[in-house]
């Protein structure tokens, strides 16, 4: 699941590079250029991969020591 | 004089929101500067969100959409969503963790224990000092400029000047020594918990008024009874040049992917991460920060390209550049606050621009403190020398002194909030190598660290002449392939420049002991 979220990372940098969209004039709902629209489903892309990364590929190990950090300071 | 009445009333609130705070406070050093490691994940994440969105994010996005156009919610806030988000989570948890384990409280301190070298203190400090100062610089001017625009026409004839745009506005240099002022007072009372408050309250309120502003501009200059109907008329009427990037260099808008870097070093943003109460408490940052900047920078940038069009009434005039005619860009946002919307509703806007500027500067501030009190006094003097009353003083007096030398340099004549920002966040974006190479490369070695470190200053330094320190805004390094010229930005060539000082370095020099990495990687 790590590599798959290492793939969708490198995916929206390349999608970030959009020449496809540099001179497209359009209107998205009549108010939103399509450069600046499509940017912002990037942003919401960048969420949902960021919310995968942080249900699948948490560091483990990290997790563990902090758990013990915690209980440590319990007692 | 209304929008007046309610900026003082916002600031006196936020004066108390501070000196609440300092009622937590537990009188030791390490709940001053980190607030005892207990901020959890929504706390976090407004005070994260809350310092790296700046002027630049409110004024600059909508001052430069309004000269470049839509591009530069690509250039900067997209792929901000993606990067910051993945140095939270790929630099932010790990510092955390080993700054819990082993007491760091500031940048330095993980690089001088990581590198088993005093020296590197002594080199990042300057560098460190040097790079956030136009970042304040960015905020105060910014607040001059927003305060004088706002309050335009209160007191004519205590303060005139030749724009009508801003006649009878507070000047800049009183504006901006308020701000500095009451940044000051709640950093000075709050510590690190009071900064964290007042960030989040702050974020809240220039949120939900970003979103309000963008609405009552929208209806007002549209003209028509229905929101989307005005949405479309705005944008109908923004020239075809501003609603693509037809004017933008490719290579110049890819290479911009490397400024979000920056975050990775800012060393406010380390102390902000070494508050957190436990790794979790980062989830909620890393996922929702992309779309928290969509949320503010939208808006932002359709105002921008909204305020290029004939829609916006011809009086009074856009304010212009002193002494030209040239139209200040960083007045764009908060003039349209104050000629489309009502009295009232302007004044809460404005505290919710100012919101956004000292939601950075009060991060700022106390990190130097930080940084001066535990890498250069705390340190040489020896902490234990030192009672933890007496660190805390030397912060608060060394905050002094650093808003005094910010506010000194803003009264010098004004460049443009997005320039300078850029210059700024390239030296941090630079040392990102540097960084990720001491959480994750074994290999690296002190040499390796002070060989980046100088290449990167001397590199940043030599471009900055080049582009007249700074005036030639449009300044790139150009590299010529098969007949073709891309056009590059800056930051590209330092951070390579850097990088590869620091591998070639590292490789020639004797690996660090196996005790050191031990400690940080565990054993073999």
């Amino acid at each position: 699941m790590r590599y798959l979220i290492g793939i969708f990372l490198l995916l929206l940098l390349v999608l970030h590079q959009d020449n496809w969209f540099w001179e497209d004039d359009t209107l998205v709902f009549g108010f939103i250029p399509m450069g600046l629209f499509y940017h912002a489903c990037i942003s919401v892309a960048a969420s949902v991969t960021w919310f995968l990364a942080t249900k699948f590929a948490w560091p483990r190990a990290l997790s563990d020591g902090e758990e013990a950090s915690q209980q440590g300071a319990n007692i | 004089m209304t929008q007046l009445v309610i900026i003082v009333a916002y600031l006196c609130l936020l004066l108390l929101l501070g000196l609440g705070a300092s009622l937590l406070f537990r009188g030791t050093s390490k709940d001053y500067l980190l607030a005892s490691h207990s901020i959890g994940p929504f706390l976090l994440l407004m005070s994260l969100f809350g310092t790296t969105m700046t002027a630049f994010a409110l004024v600059g996005s909508s001052g430069e959409a309004f000269k470049e156009g839509i591009g530069v919610y690509g250039m900067l806030a997209s792929s901000s969503g993606i990067i910051h988000s993945l140095c939270f989570f790929v630099l932010g948890i790990k510092l955390w963790s080993w700054g819990h384990r082993f007491g760091y409280t500031t940048q330095i301190q993980f690089f001088r224990d990581r590198l088993q070298n005093d020296g590197i203190g002594l080199l990042l400090f300057p560098i460190i000092v040097g790079l956030v100062i136009p970042y304040l610089l960015i905020g105060v001017i910014s607040s001059g400029v927003v305060i004088q625009s706002m309050t335009g026409g209160a007191f004519p004839e205590l303060f005139p000047t030749s724009n009508p745009g801003t006649h009878g506005g507070v000047p800049p240099w009183i504006g901006s020594l308020v701000i500095c002022c009451i940044v000051l007072t709640y950093v000075f009372f709050g510590g690190m918990r009071g900064t964290a408050w007042a960030n989040a309250f702050q974020t809240i309120v220039f949120m939900v008024l970003g979103i309000v502003a963008f609405y009552v501009i929208a209806m007002k200059l549209g003209g028509q009874p229905s929101f989307l109907e005005n949405l479309r008329l705005c944008s109908d009427a923004v020239s075809h040049e501003k609603i693509t990037r037809i004017d933008m260099s490719k290579t110049k808008f890819l290479t911009y992917l490397l400024i979000p870097l920056s975050v990775g070093m800012f060393p406010h943003l380390f102390q902000h991460w070494l508050t957190a109460k436990s790794a979790s408490s980062f989830k909620l940052p890393i996922v929702a920060h992309p779309v928290f900047i969509m949320i503010v920078w939208v808006p932002c940038v359709l105002i921008g390209i909204w305020a290029t069009t004939s829609l916006v009434p011809g009086k009074p005039p856009l304010p212009r550049i002193s002494g030209t005619d040239i139209v200040n860009a960083n007045a764009v946002l908060p003039f349209l606050v104050k000629t489309q919307t009502s009295a009232v509703l302007g004044g809460f806007l404005t505290a919710g621009i100012l919101a956004a500027i000292m939601s950075s500067l009060d991060s700022q501030f106390l990190c130097l403190g930080t940084i001066f009190t535990g890498d250069i006094v705390g340190h040489y003097v020896g902490n234990d020398r030192l009672t933890d009353r007496k660190k805390i003083w030397m912060a608060r007096g060394f905050i002094t002194a650093i808003v005094a030398v910010t506010y000194g340099l803003s009264l010098l004549p004004q460049r443009s909030v997005f320039g300078m920002g850029v210059w700024c966040f390239s030296g941090f974006a630079s040392l990102f190598p540097l960084v990720l190479a001491a959480v994750y490369w074994k290999r690296l070695t002190a040499a390796g660290a002070y060989a980046s470190i100088l290449t990167m200053i001397v590199t940043w330094l030599f471009l900055f002449r080049q582009s007249g320190f700074g005036q030639d805004r449009a300044f790139t390094v150009d590299i010529p392939v098969g007949g073709v010229t891309y056009e590059t930005m800056p930051v590209l060539t330092i951070f390579l420049a850097s990088a590869v000082a620091l591998v070639a370095v590292s490789l020639v020099t004797r690996p660090p002991n196996e005790q050191t990495l031990a400690r940080f990687f565990g054993a073999k």
